[in-house]
């Protein structure tokens, strides 16, 4: 891909694409929303979430070979 | 002034939800500018704006000072953006809103073709988000790319490399449909 090739591209993707620039002014107050936020909870991992990391942490401890390929999926 | 700035970041690091909110108020419209540019739906930048906040403020003792806040702050925006853009498929719906309005359209170009245009942005939506979002701030929004790393958490070369990778697929999709940009 050439440079001019690539301008081109990059070209037709910000016609395609609107750029939003400064966007539109954020005018609802979320302080009260962010502070019921903080009042719940934190709720608790289920337990097949740590099923799943066990089986990710004896995945990896059999095959480290795969920790790359799976960081770079993440 | 320097000094009350730099209380309030103290005072937030050890949790105080006051110097919270005051961050909060000062922030909040560049966070959500930042996200809006990122996922182009207001009502979703809301949304993230607080899970943004929530985030912070969850971390508020691993916060250091001495490197401010906004910085900080764009980066967990950026991270709460690109985990939303993973845990869902937003192609359909977002480049919808991603396409150019029709009056701004006839105004670039009036030869340029509606459907190489909507081809071009449902390729793009096609894109992983890690490439994806690269490639919104640096090359749709524009924005420096080391502002572009720092929200990243990664380097400038890397920014260049995802932008460079996010261009390539985008170039063999459109070819697959027989554009060829």
């Amino acid at each position: 891909m050439t440079e001019q090739e690539d301008d081109r591209l990059k070209k037709l993707l910000r016609e395609a694409l609107r750029p939003i620039g400064g966007g539109p002014e954020q005018d609802r107050d979320l302080w009260p929303e962010l502070l019921h936020r903080l009042d719940e909870r934190p709720a608790a991992a289920p337990w097949f979430d740590w099923a799943l990391l066990a089986g990710l942490i004896g995945l990896a401890a059999l095959f480290p070979t795969a920790i790359p390929v799976f960081l770079y999926y993440l | 002034m320097r000094k009350e700035a730099s209380d309030v970041l103290d005072a937030f690091r050890q949790g105080d939800v006051d110097a919270f909110e005051t961050l909060f108020r000062q922030h909040q419209r560049a966070v959500f500018g930042w996200i809006f540019r990122i996922v182009r739906n207001a009502a979703t930048a809301d949304e993230l704006t607080v899970e943004t906040f929530w985030r912070i403020y969850r971390a508020h003792a691993r916060f250091e000072p001495s490197r401010g806040f906004e910085g900080w702050a764009r980066r967990v925006a950026t991270h709460a953006a690109l985990d939303w853009m993973k845990s869902r498929r937003v192609e359909r719906e977002q480049t919808t809103e991603l396409l150019a309005d029709p009056q701004s359209a006839i105004a670039m170009d009036a030869a340029f073709s509606a459907e190489i245009r909507q081809k071009t942005a449902l390729a793009f939506g096609r894109l992983p988000p890690k490439l994806r979002i690269a490639a919104v701030l640096a090359v749709i929004e524009e924005q420096p790319q080391k502002d572009v790393a720092d929200a990243l958490g990664i380097s400038v070369g890397a920014v260049k490399l995802r932008v460079y990778r996010a261009l390539r697929m985008l170039r063999k999709d459109l070819e697959r449909q027989g554009i060829r940009p």
